[in-house]
């Protein structure tokens, strides 16, 4: 972890996504899906990010936008290219700009068996971002190609094979080779492990630490696992309705969260003991997440929120800011500081069983 | 928070008195034929479901668990078929059934299948007819076991949903599936299962689908219907934090055989099969802190038409005995005490007895 404040490889300032909802037969705009909704984020070299929150909280939009496959609606992306010089707006990048960005910036998606076209060899999965970027071509691809399989644990004997013939672990695998090959600085990595088995999951998150140690790489993580995120994020950022409602290196966090939804998303998680089994606090969320194309008024979680407050919480005009809560944390709750949460108690690293 | 006790659906089972299990499984076999050869998919499992208990079945995919649950309720289909073994279904009054040897399309079949024993599925959003209302599906299911008037299985169906944590029941009748979130609709599959009071309920990855606040929910409900109701419940899933959170027993599996079973405290603390062991050391765990390296369980999972000879863990084993393990039909059960159970050579040999 570093705690000089090193110039963010990517700072995100007040990002939005939102998407038209059309109804009607000419296709009338009647709303927008604020999916992401006025998000600033900074992720520092060589750190790993956690980004959570529950099924369409814009975690992924978000992911999607940063890697300019959506367009945001509104606010900036500043990437650091590392080179000295300044900053590279990329909303604003020209096309060779964006190529050289999406060089640098690479996706891994969630579904290994939907995210590779069954019709093309290793080969030209792995090696085709090298051919399209002009980089490699000829026996120098097949070399490196057959490099990066070994680094992801692939054999490069495969190369001329198909995706059916690998199991989904191998796979996730591919796209990582895929995502790598161009030697990025930051992988965007979108639920990688959210569709592996257990035992095929740790290969898969041991794999990840390594690369990021061998290649110096940069993460965000993406996932609704808040037992993966802890085990491989330096920090975590807590989405919830298209805006982030905590932020904070991943100990103290979990440790003790200072957002009330952070508290019950915690609570939630399965803990793999039974002598747990209802111990701590059990904070029960209603099932249903409130419209996102109508946020609710003022502080968008006070719906569902157990230490919501009228009058306070639910002031239309008045939706809490992120502000600092200590230990490079930031939360947005009208009630942060009158409020003590419960976090999970540190287990300390590798407890064997009783 | 769970809905008045008063509106359950029946009174409570009286607590079978009689130490029988409620389903016993031997020797199972269910093999698809394939173009490429027979796959065995479920290969001789044995285990018990006691009255009164959930059990939760655990396992990778492609270890069968599914398929046994199929199995138990003639959901068979060609090329599909039990080859082999016997799944004893004991009722309260002592009489018993081989379900294994009933003809699936059959009356008697259909008698247990949906009245005695229930299922609840993974994907609720498309086990759920989005042409009909939630009610005249719940109604539906009623009227198809119980010969109650229309108006009276309304009355059964408001009941039903609200028991289950449907706010308003009487007017989401009239509601589509697509109009409910998640949640709701695994609430809607649970009622429809619990409509005619049955004696086991089979749950498959019944929370794999929903976030993990939804899933907290869920489960809690589930683990207060079992308790209010006294029936059984046949929990089939990937995930251990869940197992913890749930079972009384549990029962893992691997390509097609039960590896262990036992009381859940057992399985959690006292492992004793290899794979239980390495399946447990490959879940992160809440507490642990970020940069944790993973055990991880080497290679993956054979193909079940792939089956390896012998124990069929051994390729994947870091205890394997090489011209033991390897060879013949694999290990037997080794019973360790009433309930418990590991199909291992090294069985009982450790020490660290249950």
């Amino acid at each position: 972890m570093n705690d000089t404040p090193a110039a963010p490889l990517l700072d995100v300032r007040g990002l939005k996504v939102h998407f038209p909802v059309r109804r009607g037969p000419f296709g009338r705009v009647t709303g927008h899906v604020r999916a992401v909704d006025g998000v600033s984020l900074a992720l520092r070299p060589g750190e790993t990010l956690g980004l959570v929150g529950e099924s369409g909280c814009g975690k992924t939009t978000l992911g999607r936008a940063l890697a300019r496959a959506v367009e945001p609606s509104a606010g900036r992306v500043l990437y650091d290219p590392g080179d000295g010089g300044d900053p590279w707006d990329v909303g604003a990048l020209s096309r060779r700009g964006l190529r050289a960005y999406q060089r640098q910036v690479r996706v891994v998606f969630q579904d290994p068996f939907s995210s590779l076209n069954p019709r093309m060899t290793l080969l030209r999965i792995v090696g085709d971002p090298l051919k399209a970027h002009g980089l490699a071509s000829g026996s120098e691809l097949e070399d490196r190609v057959a490099d990066m399989l070994t680094r992801v644990g692939l054999s490069s004997r495969y190369m001329r094979r198909y995706p059916h013939a690998f199991s989904g672990g191998e796979r996730q695998r591919i796209s990582i080779a895929r995502a790598l090959i161009l030697g990025p600085r930051l992988v965007i990595a979108d639920e990688p492990v959210s569709a592996l088995d257990v035992s095929v999951r740790a290969q898969i998150l041991n794999l990840l630490l390594e690369l990021r140690e061998q290649l110096n790489l940069t993460y965000l993580f993406i996932s609704h696992d808040l037992s993966v995120v802890e085990s491989v994020c330096d920090r975590v950022a807590v989405m919830y309705l298209g805006k982030v409602v905590e932020t904070g290196p991943t100990s103290p966090l979990y440790a003790q969260p200072r957002h009330p939804y952070t508290e019950a998303l915690l609570s939630a998680v399965p803990r793999p003991d039974p002598r747990l089994r209802g111990a701590g606090r059990r904070i029960r969320l209603a099932d249903d997440l409130p419209d996102p194309a109508r946020p609710p008024a003022g502080c968008s979680f006070h719906t569902r929120c157990q230490a919501a407050v009228d009058g306070v919480c639910d002031v239309p005009g008045r939706p809490p800011e992120l502000a600092p809560a200590g230990e490079g944390r930031l939360t947005a709750c009208h009630r942060a500081t009158d409020l003590t949460l419960t976090g999970v108690p540190a287990l300390g690293p590798a407890v064997e069983g009783a | 928070m769970p809905p008045d006790l008063t509106t359950a659906p029946a009174a409570p089972r009286p607590a079978a008195p009689d130490h029988a299990p409620l389903l016993e499984i031997e020797g199972l076999k269910t093999h698809v034929d394939t173009p490429e050869g027979i796959v065995r998919a479920v290969d001789g499992a044995g285990f018990s479901v006691p009255r009164g208990k959930i059990v939760c079945l655990v396992g990778e995919s492609g270890c069968g668990k599914s398929m046994t649950a199929r199995s138990v309720l003639g959901l068979v289909e060609p090329p599909s078929r039990i080859v082999e073994g016997a799944i004893r279904w004991h009722r309260d009054g002592g009489e018993s059934v081989d379900l294994a040897a009933l003809d699936p399309r059959g009356e008697a079949m259909r008698a247990v299948r949906g009245r005695e024993i229930a299922m609840v599925f993974q994907e609720p959003m498309a086990a759920l007819s989005a042409l009909h209302t939630i009610g005249d599906q719940v109604i539906e299911a009623i009227r198809l076991h119980l010969p109650l008037s229309r108006e009276e299985a309304e009355e059964r169906a408001v009941r039903l949903l609200t028991r289950v944590g449907i706010p308003r029941a009487a007017e989401r009748l009239r509601s589509y599936s697509f109009q409910l979130s998640g949640g709701m609709c695994q609430r809607v599959m649970i009622a429809i299962a619990l409509a005619c009071d049955p004696a086991l309920l089979i749950a498959d990855e019944p929370t794999t689908a929903l976030d993990v606040t939804t899933q907290a929910r869920i489960l809690d409900l589930l683990g207060d219907l079992q308790a209010d109701t006294g029936m059984s419940v046949l929990f089939i899933t990937h995930d251990l934090g869940v197992v913890a959170e749930i079972a009384d027993e549990v029962v893992v599996m691997y390509l097609g055989t039960v590896v262990e079973h036992g009381p859940v405290d057992d399985i959690f603390h006292h492992p004793q099969h290899p794979y239980t062991r390495a399946l447990l050391g490959s879940v992160p765990r809440l507490g642990t802190g970020p940069r944790q390296r993973l055990d991880t369980i080497r290679g993956t999972v054979p193909h079940p038409s792939e089956r390896p000879e012998g124990c069929p863990f051994h390729p994947r084993c870091d205890v394997a005995v090489a011209g033991v393990c390897d060879r013949g039909e694999g290990p037997v059960e080794v019973a360790l005490g009433a309930s418990r159970g590991v199909r291992c050579v090294h069985a009982g040999a450790e020490g660290s007895a249950s």
